[in-house]
Formats: C-alpha cells, sequence, structure tokens
C-alpha cells in the first residue's frame, strides 16, 4: 500500500478499540435496532412491530416517519392519534440530538454507502461524477412537491431506505437490486453519492435538526497537525473545516452545519484528540488556550 | 443590467445556470416518479386491500407502508407488496385464492392503522367493501352444470344473505333443478372465501373490485314498479293509456296478464302491479328466492 490508511495514526497512538469507539457504537445501534425489528418475524418476539415508516414498540411507543407523515399531509392525509404522537416524539428527539443522527445511527443504507465509500478507499477509485451537495434539497423539494400533486406518498414508491428496512423485515423481493444499485452507485460514480449529494431523506434530517444542540466540536483545534484523516473519513467533510479552520475567521469550534450527521468518525480518527461530542452553545470564538496546558483534551460527552 | 459589474453579472448568471441545471435534473427525475406513481394507482383487480381501506386514490397518499395491519393479521392473510409486485411498493394486499379475509369481528388490522388509510369509522366487519364477490364463468361453475356444488354458498360467511342459491329448472335433463350461486352486493363484504374455497382449478367466483364488478343505472333511472309501490298506484292516467291487444293463441288465457286492451284480464286489473306482469311460466316452488 502507497498511502497511509486514514486513522493509522490514530490506532498507533489510541490503540485500535479507542480510534474505533464511535464507530463500533454507530454499528451496534444500528445493528441493534435492526435486530429489535428483526425479532419479532424471526424469533417470535414482538418487542417492536413495523418498520421505520412507523413502528409501535412494546405496545406503548409509537414512532413514526416525520417525513412520511408530511408527504401523506402534503397528498391530503393526516394520521391517527398514534401516528400523529409518533411524529411528535421522533421530531422532538431528532430536534434534540440532530437531524442528521437518524443517517448514521439509525438509517440501514448508511452501512451500505459506508461500505462503499470504504471500498472505494481500498481499491483506490478516484474518479467521481460531480453533482452539487444541494440536490438533496431540490429533491426533497421535488418528494414534497409531488406527493401534493400526485396524491401519493411519492418518495416511497422508490425509497432504497425503506425498501431495504422493510424488506429485511418483511421479505424483500427485488429490493436487493435497488440497495445494490445505490452501492454501486456510491462505489464507482460518485463519492458519497447518495447519501450525501441525492436523498431527500436526509435533506429532510437535514433541516429538522438545524439547530439541534448536540453537535461535535474541535475545542482541541490548535492541536491539529493538518493529518486530513477527518476529512477522509467524514461522509460530509464540508461541515469541518469552518470548526477545525475558523480560528481566523472568527468562527468557534461547534460544527454548526445541518448535514454533520454526529457520527463520531471524527473523534475516532483524530490521533491528537481534536475533536469531542459537545453542546451547540459551547462555542467560544477562540479556543486559544489561556494557559499553555489546554483542558480541552480530555473532554468527551 | 447597466448598474452590474461583470463579475456580479458572471456570478448571478452562474446561479441561474446552476438552478436551471438542478431544476430540471431533478424535475425529470420527478416527472418519470409521478408517472409511475400514476401507474402505481392502477391495482391489479386481484389484489384486494385490506377492511376499510380507502378508495385507491386516497389509500395510496394516507397508507405509510408500515406494515402494522400485517403484523396484526391473525390469519397472515395480508401482504405488505415487494417491487416487483404489480400494487404500489409496500402497500398492503391480500389474493383471495390463496388466504382470504377471515372477517375478524374486532377488525385488528384497522385498528393498528396509524393513519385513516384504513378507515377507523368501520367497526362492524360486515360493512367492509373489500371487493364484490361475482360468479363469473357460468360456463364452468359446477352448480351451472346442475351439479350440487354449493361449496361458496356454504362457506360464505353472510351465508343466505350474501350469497342465496336461487332455483331454475334444468333445461338439459328437462326434469331437475339447478341451484345458482347468486351474490347480493350489499351483503357481499368481498373476503374472499367464496373464491378461496371453489373447488375448479380456476375459480368461477372472483371477488373484483366493486367498480369493476357492479353496474349502475343511470341517476337519471327510476324503477317503474318500485316508483308505483311508492306512489300507491300507477303514476298515469290509465284511461288515457293506448293499448294494443296482445296477439295470443286463440281462447287461450293468462291469468294475470295486463292486456287492457284484449279485455280478456279484467280481473287482474286489481292485483298489485309487479304481481301483474309476473309471467307464470315456471311451474310453483320454483323461480322464488329459497
Amino acid at each position: 500500500m502507497s498511502a497511509k490508511r486514514p486513522g493509522a495514526e490514530a490506532v498507533a497512538e489510541k490503540g485500535w478499540l479507542r480510534a474505533h469507539r464511535w464507530l463500533l457504537l454507530r454499528r451496534l445501534t444500528q445493528l441493534g435496532i435492526l435486530a429489535l425489528f428483526l425479532l419479532g418475524p424471526l424469533a417470535g418476539i414482538w418487542i417492536v412491530k413495523g418498520n421505520l415508516n412507523y413502528s409501535y414498540t412494546l405496545d406503548f411507543l409509537p414512532l413514526t416517519d416525520p417525513l412520511v407523515a408530511l408527504q401523506s399531509a402534503l397528498a391530503g392525509h393526516l394520521p391517527e392519534t398514534l401516528g400523529a404522537l409518533g411524529v411528535a416524539i421522533v421530531v422532538v428527539f431528532y430536534l434534540l440530538v440532530g437531524g442528521r443522527v437518524y443517517c448514521s445511527w439509525v438509517c440501514p443504507v448508511n452501512m451500505v454507502t459506508d461500505a462503499a465509500g470504504w471500498l472505494r478507499g481500498r481499491l483506490g477509485i478516484k474518479g467521481s461524477a460531480h453533482i452539487a451537495r444541494a440536490t438533496r434539497y431540490w429533491m426533497l423539494g421535488m418528494v414534497l412537491l409531488g406527493s401534493a400533486l400526485s396524491g401519493v406518498v411519492l418518495w416511497e414508491l422508490i425509497n432504497p431506505i425503506s425498501m431495504l428496512h422493510r424488506g429485511l423485515i418483511f421479505g424483500i423481493g427485488a429490493a436487493w437490486t435497488v440497495v445494490l444499485a445505490v452501492f454501486l452507485f456510491d462505489l464507482f460514480v460518485m463519492s458519497r453519492g447518495w447519501c450525501g449529494h441525492l436523498c431527500p431523506v436526509g435533506a429532510f434530517y437535514s433541516l429538522l435538526g438545524r439547530w439541534s444542540p448536540l453537535r461535535v466540536a474541535a475545542p482541541a483545534r490548535q492541536a491539529c497537525n493538518d493529518c486530513m484523516d477527518c476529512f477522509e473519513v467524514c461522509p460530509e467533510p464540508q461541515v469541518i473545516r469552518p470548526a477545525l479552520k475558523g480560528e481566523a475567521q472568527g468562527l468557534g469550534p461547534v460544527i454548526l452545519a445541518a448535514n454533520c450527521t454526529n457520527c463520531g468518525r471524527c473523534i475516532d480518527v483524530c490521533s491528537k484528540d481534536v475533536f469531542t461530542f459537545s453542546l451547540r452553545f459551547n462555542n467560544p470564538v477562540s479556543t486559544v488556550p489561556p494557559a499553555p496546558h489546554g483542558a480541552d483534551r480530555s473532554a468527551s460527552i | 443590467m447597466k448598474a452590474s459589474t461583470p463579475k456580479s453579472n458572471a456570478a448571478r448568471r452562474q446561479f441561474i445556470f446552476d438552478s436551471a441545471r438542478m431544476a430540471c435534473g431533478v424535475g425529470l427525475l420527478g416527472l418519470g416518479l409521478g408517472l409511475y406513481a400514476k401507474q402505481s394507482k392502477a391495482l391489479p383487480a386481484l389484489a384486494l386491500r385490506p377492511p376499510g381501506a380507502l378508495p385507491e386514490d386516497d389509500f395510496l397518499g394516507a397508507c405509510i407502508r408500515c406494515g402494522l395491519c400485517v403484523r396484526d393479521c391473525p390469519y397472515d392473510t395480508l401482504s405488505l407488496a415487494k417491487p416487483e409486485t404489480p400494487v404500489a411498493t409496500g402497500t398492503p394486499y391480500f389474493t383471495a385464492r390463496q388466504i382470504p379475509c377471515e372477517m375478524c369481528e374486532d377488525i385488528p388490522c384497522v385498528k393498528a392503522c396509524p393513519t385513516g388509510a384504513l378507515d377507523h369509522g368501520l367497526t362492524d366487519i360486515n360493512l367492509a367493501k373489500m371487493g364484490v364477490a361475482v360468479l363469473i364463468d357460468h360456463e364452468t361453475c359446477l352448480n351451472f352444470l346442475g351439479l350440487r356444488c354449493d361449496v361458496c354458498y356454504r362457506v360464505c360467511p353472510v351465508i343466505d344473505k350474501a350469497i342465496t342459491l336461487d332455483i331454475q329448472s334444468n333445461q338439459r335433463t328437462g326434469r331437475h333443478a339447478m341451484f345458482l350461486p347468486t351474490v347480493h352486493s350489499e351483503h357481499c363484504t368481498g373476503c374472499g372465501k367464496c373464491e378461496q374455497a371453489c373447488v375448479l382449478q380456476e375459480a368461477a367466483i372472483r371477488v373484483l373490485p366493486p367498480a369493476l364488478a357492479k353496474g349502475e343505472l343511470g341517476s337519471h333511472y327510476r324503477i317503474g314498479w318500485d316508483e308505483q309501490k311508492k306512489a300507491g298506484g300507477s303514476l298515469m292516467d290509465e284511461s288515457k293509456m293506448l293499448d294494443l291487444p296482445d296477439r295470443m293463441p286463440e281462447g287461450s288465457k293468462l291469468p294475470g296478464h295486463y292486456d287492457p286492451a284484449s279485455g280478456m284480464t279484467a280481473p287482474a286489473r286489481d292485483l298489485p302491479a309487479n304481481e301483474a306482469l309476473a309471467i307464470p311460466s315456471l311451474p310453483p316452488g320454483l323461480g322464488g328466492k329459497p
């Protein structure tokens, strides 16, 4: 291998486990949620019924996907009490923890596109089609307008997320072809293409979490040695720059961009422990430590 | 135009081009998706929606494809459409010939629905309208062949209301009766038990969407004998009615035959109109509902 793998330095300095802590937690969460859904149909243990569009946990907790509910509302139909309650719970949750936490901690397609991104790096595939990252908001607008015009919950006709998730739980049929298409698209056509550029669900959740308090921050940005590993692993690398390099422009260390997925991978791969989970209010303009030995190094959530 | 600097002009042009590119690209995708949505509204005739489902147009806007109705169906009747199924992806349906609806009294599928896709106002399963059974093939139905199969009639959960056996004489043998399964749409819920139970290789009775199964009288249409009954008598002045004598074999009389011009049916005049119209061509005991 000619180029060093991103994160190698962190592994060397912090040990493998600490250099993969958030990644492992995230995979555990993603698989755990999937397992909860699968426990019913596979083992007959009904903790959660339904799928990511709407689920009912222990005959007590309703959770509704707000984007699906919104499309349905634009098509002229409002949910029943439980469905509406589910929307409220989910909206409040992501308002607090950050909308795109859905993308990196819940969505099953994330594992598919992360795998494509990882393989892209391993195979050294360099070329990538260029589409603006803002395309997803146009997609979102199209989906909402289209739902209103067609009277159909439009995105659900082809949404790879629900196709995969519903497919795993209720029988996949030909839905695997759609998932494979997303994987190959990310692998060969466009780096981080689906989740980072096109998916209207991610776009919706990014707007939902626009003002969320829970954020990744770079309070120890003075320690940054410009190894670029965080930019390498980040699915939305454009969000890092203002926080990491914005000292001169008077920007605070908190990553405020709505498209940060709070995946925490930058925290893992930084050998200097520059990043940490933090709150958006905790955003002083200057992070130059007052004393020679900064106190932020050991910060964690 | 004159006031702007070349630089901001270029930036504006770029912005407009970028926006146009997005709008056109995404619009193209949206157009395809919209056409696909239109196609998806064409539910195949043999795919039935759960009880209480809104009309297909509304259903696809209200159903959020969660599968809770599928989970709460105790008989595994319902399934969610896969992408290759000709039913909108992720929406619930059932195929009567495979597993029909068992018409649970508490209708758990409707209760589980988090949206109004399955109408929560449906609390009596007998009022469900998943479809209407139609005895679609009179040539292969065993009862039409003069045999006593009766299976569709026997399994009907609304027996003697939704399906009755209408007796007719068997013209082929000349001495037997035929018991013709007859669906009465006002009582049929479309559960599909009859279609599933039909003993033929291909069912002769099938549940179809009501719009396919039912004819409809024009809204202007009035049924004469109903109107006559409502009015308590003929709606027109019969004394002014011009009636031509019906040609009949010499000297024959049809009791009850309404033919004022022949002067042979006077006693029938005081019978109710519908009875006067009935031509007693069948032997007594046949022709009515059992």
